[in-house]
């Protein structure tokens, strides 16, 4: 038995063996100090991308293919160079929203080492010339807030951020911005709609594509946060010796969160492209296998938006590609395994309930089609189900997102994960994830629908009111 | 923000395939515009040509190819580009759509039937033509408590709304008014008010136009009709000047319903709630039925030969320099014609005036260079506003500013004494103090000239003077003055010196913004002193008229104030009221009456009775409204458009022009006129700048109108060098304005504007008030030296120091009291009680 | 009259200040409006719309978007059970119902002493916790029903000292100090390019202390 396992003060981290890049202070009790930053080579990225020039800074970002972990996967060198040439002010935009199911690796970052980001953000900025920085994180996530509140004020009295960084030419300011409880800010241009202080409804890409035309009209850069986290390291190192690390067009590490029936859940650092689903799931430097007793029934790859896996993708590597072809995607890094005692029909009902609750409201097919989704399948688990049910799901889901499901799996070749133009009758991609577990299950556990619609035996949905 | 409406102005098309076919489309024009244009009609519900699109509804989504293969895009939202494809008809379109309507329908309630949308509601049609047979939805509906009204006009029913955000888009994007919102979150979204704060917004009827499904109704028209009962005419909104084109509704001989045309070079579809509602007040109880004698201290009906036989014995034998006449405004072009001819040219008076001393000597108005709506707001231009506030008084010129300014970029200045609801966009807001204003405008063209103007070290001296030189340098491109009179209580000179002195720039046109509806007509058909039909004065086209009409004046008559004048000294005999209340509306209350009451015979031609009329009027001619008899109206650019009758005249009432007609036979005269086409052809033919104005040409623009341009033979206005008077630094300089909704005639008898008018109220700004030291909402005494009044005194930093403001026509008490008539500015006092 | 009492009026208007659009601060002021009076009032509304240069319907029209604004009074502690996918496959749900059992209210409904709402939620982010909830946003992981049951003790006697009141969500605030601000300006004031860019023309390096 490897000893490494969680670290008390980060529940949830295990610190199994093999490279750090991004967790690499976890293991201190006070990894979000600047001290201690400072203490473990913190800010030397920053340092060394002041010396150099900024083009040269991007260059060594997009030398190192660094892909971005936001869910679409699409590598930050290139994204940044989609900057208009000249239309000043740009902005730059951290994503912290995250409110994926499943998903945890940004908050452990900003708790445990928020001036990784912050130093992230700066050489992001110094690179591209971006102005100002918008560091949005999820409102419910009140210590992380803290955390990266407490980072700012000693890095700005450190002279870290602000006015003239490090006595060079180079100024930028950050500011924390809250959110306040809405899945779909995290999709970036509702994000940029919620920094403007309006509801976060997404834009209609193009001709929003932030890079074009983000925040109050201007180019804006939207990162996630571990995207920027790793920022530093490249900086610090190379990108050579960034790319040493996971797959040729997967380099470096990536965090994954693996909840449900393992026997070690957990978030994980873990080498991007090269470890697979099995080795994650089973590995006895990670999950450990299926709870006690139990065997694998089917697994969601990649966050409550992917399509379900089973037994025979367990083989694949931990990469967009061959996911992708799969027919799924690794989106934010979220795993959830379920064991053969989940009700198939039932898991799918939260995963779309989770869906119509958090739709913006803004697209017709996605506003009353994810809520008429979850009555139908609400009624099914009551045993109230018609054989026609089955049907009239499917039906739905095509008019939300026409078409194979999903799209995005069978144009995912190579690193455009997100095909343009996507078959969906939505602006995002929000409303089409609804259809994922419903495709998944029918699909794969048809029996259980039917059985539930023929039988009529019902689960008691959850009492809602007690006496 | 994006620019909604402008396409892009290369001339080269962009050739597209629709269904197979090419067709040819603007640059940047939204494919689902390009494709109506050419026969192929793509259903939409959010979609809006005036408003930036949202992409939200989805029922526009086609199959789409720009070269990466066909995909599904809202063809609202995505421009035309070269070689792309569309297929609007393939199955994957169809089965898009049809998806995206039957989702709309599942929480749609199904009370078509009760439903004032109902036969014009395009989700319904969409349903009809495609939509599944059978609902597929066994679930439970979405519900909403019941109607509630947002505003005093408008009910929203939530559970119809279909989230289109076109009216929320609406109040925000084009009103400004953002007081309606989507509230809560997906399934439970929801357009509603903040609570406790109504949809207060003078714009709010567009909303009820706008909806495509009958979650927004209008309190007028709730249940009055279903639209296949409906006739319906293209007329021209008749209570301010923009002229904004309408569809006038009627059933069973009684108009229900004003709808907005979109004109492009007018009002784009919107209309104030004051032109949308204001047929109201025709359909009032208290409408002048039949003609009317005073006998005692009553009026009592009787029969037209009766009336018409009184009035030509009040004007038998009498001197025509002791008749006059007040008013013209409301009539139509043809009736302004015919009543010019017959007081001028029959009866031989030049005292007539439809200004009542709140507008603007004609030479200004008609002799300067003009400008038109689509002029001033050109998107490289810049406007400068010296007159009222466009929002209260032109409420369809402010829309089409507003936008100029804000989705266009053109440049807003503004010389008006204090704030507008343009403010917020101007680039400068001068803010002159009362009767400064013809100053400041000089300033402003010197700076202009002065070749310091653009070196950074220069310091122009004075405040002020730098605030004037910041707003020069910002001036850019051909410069559009919008011209009208700010305040009441302030004289018509200073705003002359100002109008002499911008007309110094190079290539500067100017849009009046002169309020009172027909008043351009009016103009142009010569009734004001000295005037004569077709922008040409007395001196310089009498003999030619002579040739044409039994006679005309010898000499320039008097404008209102001066026949006020006369009449109140008995030298008046016979004064007609062509639309005009002077009890009221005249600037000087006190001198109006006692004019009214010293003249000899008063005779009101009107529609609805007014304060003159039941106090004075000896005899009481009932008017047909503009609804009722066909005719032309000009608006405020010059632009000719049609007024068509839709409902049979009120009781035995006549059209103005009819009334002349008749008036001229008693006086066995002939006027030559025998219905609006014979005045338009008459007039044509006595002056030239009607001359093109042909029926076919008419008749070839039915949507648009038709431009008259020139200036005829008027010179422009010359400087009479008033400059202000000093005020001592005790007194604030009193600021009279109008507001939307007044107490004038029309709105009085509208129930929908009920509760709008405002009661008098003293605004001041921060430092003043302070100064005065009471708490706001107490009431103090204002005193001028024409008298006092005692008034609530408000708060409001939108009026500069130094100034006192007040609203004209308010209810109950109104400040006319106050106003020194013959001063070129009022000072006041103000003091605590 | 200010809803904000005076220090928070002038936190507002550094909150403000902080952005290149004042209606950027539009969330982050209702957050500050929760904070002093533990839900969003009408009058907190009006005066957050002053503040930011718009209506009170938009600020309500934003605010009710998101999930953390109350425009009721709730509880003193908010009790934010997740039943989403990877909690409800640990015990999610049966911890919402004990949890319904013990306070006897159902989720949105506030105890009658006003110390708790409870809440059902969607995903907080400690997934591989499960089953987890939140007390005013504080983490409480892998649940079970006495440990839910020991945690009202403890909070009804004052023993969780680390849950702020409701409302409160960082003990720690961003400040930005006078002398260190870059240069927050609106975009029309900021179309010259960054000056550190011109590094990239000149080769020239720059000395980093
Ligand atoms: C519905 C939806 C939710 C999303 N949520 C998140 C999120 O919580 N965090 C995140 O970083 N990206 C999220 N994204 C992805 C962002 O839109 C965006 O792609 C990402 O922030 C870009 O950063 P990256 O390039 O560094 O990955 C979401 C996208 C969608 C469509
Ligand atoms: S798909 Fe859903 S969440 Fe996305 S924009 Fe449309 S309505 Fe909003
Ligand atoms: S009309 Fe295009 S989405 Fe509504």
């Amino acid at each position: 038995m490897p000893t490494n396992d969680y670290v008390a003060h980060a529940p949830g981290y295990v610190n199994n063996e093999g490279p750090k890049l991004v967790t690499k202070r976890f293991e201190y009790a006070d990894s979000f100090t600047l001290q201690r930053f400072l203490a473990t080579d913190g800010y030397t990225g920053l340092r060394t991308a002041l010396t150099k020039r900024p083009v040269d800074v991007h260059n060594e970002v997009r030398g190192a293919t660094l892909l971005g972990r936001g869910g679409a996967g699409f590598p930050a060198g290139i994204k940044w160079g989609f900057l208009p040439p000249g239309k000043y002010p740009y902005y730059l935009v951290v994503n912290g929203d995250e409110s994926e199911p499943g998903t945890y690796k940004d908050r452990l970052l900003m708790e445990r080492d928020p001036h990784q980001l912050i130093e992230g953000c700066l050489i992001a900025c110094y690179a591209l010339g971006l102005s100002q920085c918008f560091l949005y994180v999820r409102g419910e996530m009140a210590l992380a807030q803290e955390r990266i509140a407490q980072a700012l004020n000693e890095a700005y009295e450190a002279g870290y951020v602000g006015r003239n960084i490090l006595g060079s030419d180079f100024s930028v300011d950050i500011v924390l911005t809250w959110g306040a409880g809405a899945y779909i800010v995290g999709e970036e241009t509702a994000l940029i709609e919620s920094l403007e202080g309006n509801r976060g409804m997404p834009r209609l890409k193009p001709p929003y594509f932030p890079a074009a035309i983000g925040l109050y009209g201007q180019p804006t850069i939207v990162n996630n946060v571990e995207t920027l986290a790793n920022v530093g390291w490249i900086m610090a190192n190379s990108a050579e010796q960034y790319r040493a690390y996971g797959s040729e067009t997967s380099p470096g590490t990536r965090m994954f969160a693996i909840s449900g029936h393992v026997r070690r859940p957990g978030v994980y650092e873990v080498q991007h492209g090269v470890t697979t689903f099995r080795e994650l799931i089973y590995g006895d430097n990670f999950c450990r296998g299926i709870r006690d007793g139990h065997e694998l029934k089917t697994f969601i790859p990649g966050g409550g938006s992917a399509p379900w896996f089973f037994e025979e993708h367990l083989d694949l590597p931990l990469e967009a590609g061959p996911v992708g072809a799969a027919g799924s995607m690794l989106g934010s890094g979220a795993i959830v395994v379920m064991d053969e005692t989940t009700d198939a029909v039932k898991a799918a009902l939260r995963v779309v309930q989770f869906f119509a609750r958090e739709s913006c409201g803004k697209c017709t097919p996605c506003r009353e089609g994810t809520r008429w989704e979850e009555q139908i399948l609400e009624r099914i688990v009551a045993g109230e189900g018609r054989p026609s049910d089955i049907d009239l799901l499917l039906d739905i889901a095509d008019n939300i997102s026409p078409g194979p499901y999903p799209v995005a799996a069978h144009h995912a070749q190579g690193l455009e994960a997100v095909p343009f133009p996507p078959k969906q009758t939505t602006i995002c991609p929000l409303g089409p994830s609804s259809v994922a577990p419903i495709a998944s299950t029918i699909r794969r556990f048809r029996h259980e629908y039917d059985a539930k619609i023929t039988k009529r035996d019902p689960i008691p949905l959850r009492i809602e009111v007690l006496a | 923000m994006t620019d909604a409406t402008n396409q892009g102005t290369d001339s080269s098309g962009v050739s597209v395939t629709v269904n197979g076919r090419e067709i040819q489309a603007k640059p940047n024009e939204l494919l689902i515009d390009a494709c109506e244009r050419n026969d192929t009609y793509i259903p939409r519900f959010c979609y809006h040509p005036r408003m930036t699109p949202v992409g939200m509804c989805r029922m526009c989504l086609v199959e789409v190819d720009t070269g990466r293969g066909f995909s599904l895009q809202p063809s609202c939202m995505l421009r035309v580009s070269d070689n792309m494809s569309v297929n609007t008809e393939s199955a994957v379109t169809k089965k898009a759509q049809d998806g995206v309507l039957e989702f709309l329908l599942i929480n749609h309630p199904l009370d078509c039937p009760i439903c004032d949308k109902g036969g014009e509601c395009p989700l319904q049609d969409q349903t009809m033509a495609y939509g599944p047979g059978e609902s597929r939805f066994i679930e439970n509906k979405r519900n909403f408590e019941k109607p509630i009204p947002i505003s005093d006009t408008v009910y929203l029913d939530r559970e119809r709304c279909i989230l289109c955000d076109r009216c929320t888009r609406f109040a925000d994007e084009v009103a400004g008014d953002a007081l309606i919102h989507f509230m809560d979150r997906g399934a439970k979204t929801q357009v509603n008010t903040f609570p406790e704060e109504p949809f207060a917004s003078y714009f709010s009827g567009n909303t009820v136009q706008i909806c495509p499904v009958g979650a927004l109704t209008a309190k007028p028209y709730r249940f009055k009709a279903r639209p296949w009962d409906l006739q319906e005419v293209m007329s021209t909104a008749w209570v301010d000047s923009v002229g904004s084109r309408i569809k006038v509704q009627a059933s069973r001989d009684q108009v229900l319903r004003v709808l907005g045309v979109d004109a492009d070079p007018v009002n784009w579809g919107w209309l104030s709630d004051k032109e949308r509602f204001a047929f109201q007040a025709l359909n009032s109880d208290s409408r002048l039925l039949s003609p009317l004698i005073r006998r005692g201290s009553t009026l009592e009906a009787v029969g037209w030969g009766e009336v018409l036989e009184r009035v030509a014995d009040a004007l038998a034998g009498v001197d025509p320099r002791r008749i006059a006449v007040i008013g013209g405004a409301r009539l139509t072009n043809e009736a302004q014609y015919a009543w010019a001819k017959l007081a001028k040219g029959i009866i031989g008076t030049d005292h007539i005036d439809a200004q009542l001393g709140d507008g603007l000597p004609a030479e200004v108005v008609l002799g300067l260079p003009r400008a038109s709506i689509d002029d001033a707001c050109r998107a490289a231009g810049t406007i400068i506003l010296c007159g009222p506030d466009p929002k209260e008084d032109l409420g369809a010129l402010y829309l089409r500013l507003r936008h100029a300014v804000l989705h266009q970029g053109t440049t807003l200045i503004e010389l008006t004494p204090q704030r507008t609801g343009l403010s917020d966009l101007a680039a400068h807001s001068l803010y002159p103090r009362p009767g400064t204003v013809g100053e400041v405008a000089a300033t402003l063209v010197a700076a202009l000239q002065d070749p310091d103007l653009h070196n950074p070290d220069f310091r122009p001296g004075s405040a002020q003077k730098q605030a004037i030189y910041a707003a020069a340098k910002d001036i850019s491109g051909p410069v559009t003055v919008v011209l009208g009179r700010a305040s009441l209580a302030e004289s018509a000179a200073p705003t002359v010196e100002a109008a002499v002195a911008l007309s110094a720039l190079e290539g500067v046109s100017f849009l009046s913004a002169l309020r009172r509806g027909n008043i351009h007509g009016a103009l142009d058909a010569g009734l004001s002193p000295g005037l004569l039909p077709g922008r040409t004065t007395l001196a310089s086209s009498a003999e030619r008229f002579a040739n044409v009409w039994p006679q005309v004046p010898s000499e320039v008559g008097y404008d209102s104030s001066a026949i006020l004048s006369a009449a109140k000294a008995g030298e008046i005999d016979v004064l007609f009221l062509l639309g005009a209340d002077p009890s009221n509306d005249y600037i000087d209350g006190e001198l109006a009456s006692a004019a009214l009451a010293n003249a000899g015979t008063v005779v009101a031609v009107d529609v609805l009775p007014n304060d003159s009329i039941t106090a004075y009027a000896d005899v009481v001619l009932a008017a047909a409204a503009s609804t009722e008899s066909a005719g032309t109206f000009t608006n405020l650019e010059g632009r000719v458009s049609i007024c068509e009758p839709i409902v049979a005249p009120a009781g035995v009432s006549w059209p103005d022009w009819m009334i002349a007609a008749a008036l001229a036979d008693r006086l066995d005269s002939d006027l030559g006129l025998d219905s609006p086409a014979s005045i338009r052809s008459e007039l044509a033919s006595v002056s030239a700048i009607h001359s093109a104005l042909s029926e076919e040409v008419l008749a070839a623009s039915p949507v648009d109108g038709v431009m008259l341009v020139g200036n005829g033979d008027i010179e422009p206005p010359r400087s009479t060098g008033v400059t202000s008077p000093l005020n001592d630094r005790y007194s604030l300089r009193l600021l009279v304005t109008r507001r939307m909704y007044d107490n004038g005639t029309m709105l009085r008898h509208c129930p929908a504007s009920q509760g709008q008018i405002a009661a008098l109220a003293l605004r001041l700004n921060p430092i003043d008030f302070e100064k005065i030291g009471v708490r706001e909402g107490a009431t103090v005494r204002v005193e001028s030296a024409r008298g006092y009044l005692d008034m609530v005194v408000r708060v409001d930093a939108g009026v500069p120091a130094g100034t006192a403001a007040v609203p004209w026509g308010t209810s109950g008490t109104d400040c006319r009291h106050l106003i020194g008539v013959d001063a070129l500015v009022t000072d006041v006092r103000v003091e605590r009680l | 009259m200010s809803f904000f009492t005076s220090s928070n009026l002038d936190l507002a208007r550094e909150i403000v200040g902080r952005y290149p659009r004042p209606r950027s601060a539009l969330i982050p002021l209702m957050h500050l409006a929760q904070e002093q009076h533990g839900w969003v009032s009408v009058d907190a509304m009006r005066q957050i719309a002053d503040l930011c240069g718009v209506t009170a319907a938009e600020v309500k029209g934003t605010g009710s978007f998101y999930e953390m604004f109350k425009f009721h009074p709730v509880g003193s502690y908010l009790i934010n059970v997740c039943t989403n996918i990877s909690c409800m496959l640990l015990g999610g749900e049966e911890l919402l119902e004990h949890a319904q059992y013990r306070l006897g209210i159902a989720p949105g409904e506030t105890t009658e002493d006003n110390m708790f709402t409870l809440e059902e939620v969607e995903c907080i982010a400690a997934c591989t916790e499960a089953p987890c909830l939140q007390v005013n946003y504080r983490y409480r992981l892998r649940v079970s029903n006495t440990d839910f049951d020991s945690l009202l003790d403890r909070i009804r006697s004052g023993a969780e000292p680390d849950l702020s009141k409701h409302g409160t969500l960082t003990n720690v605030r961003q400040q930005i100090p006078i002398d260190r601000v870059a240069n927050i300006v609106p975009p029309e004031h900021a179309r010259e390019m960054p000056v550190w860019l011109h590094r990239n023309e000149a080769s020239t390096t720059q000395a980093v202390n």
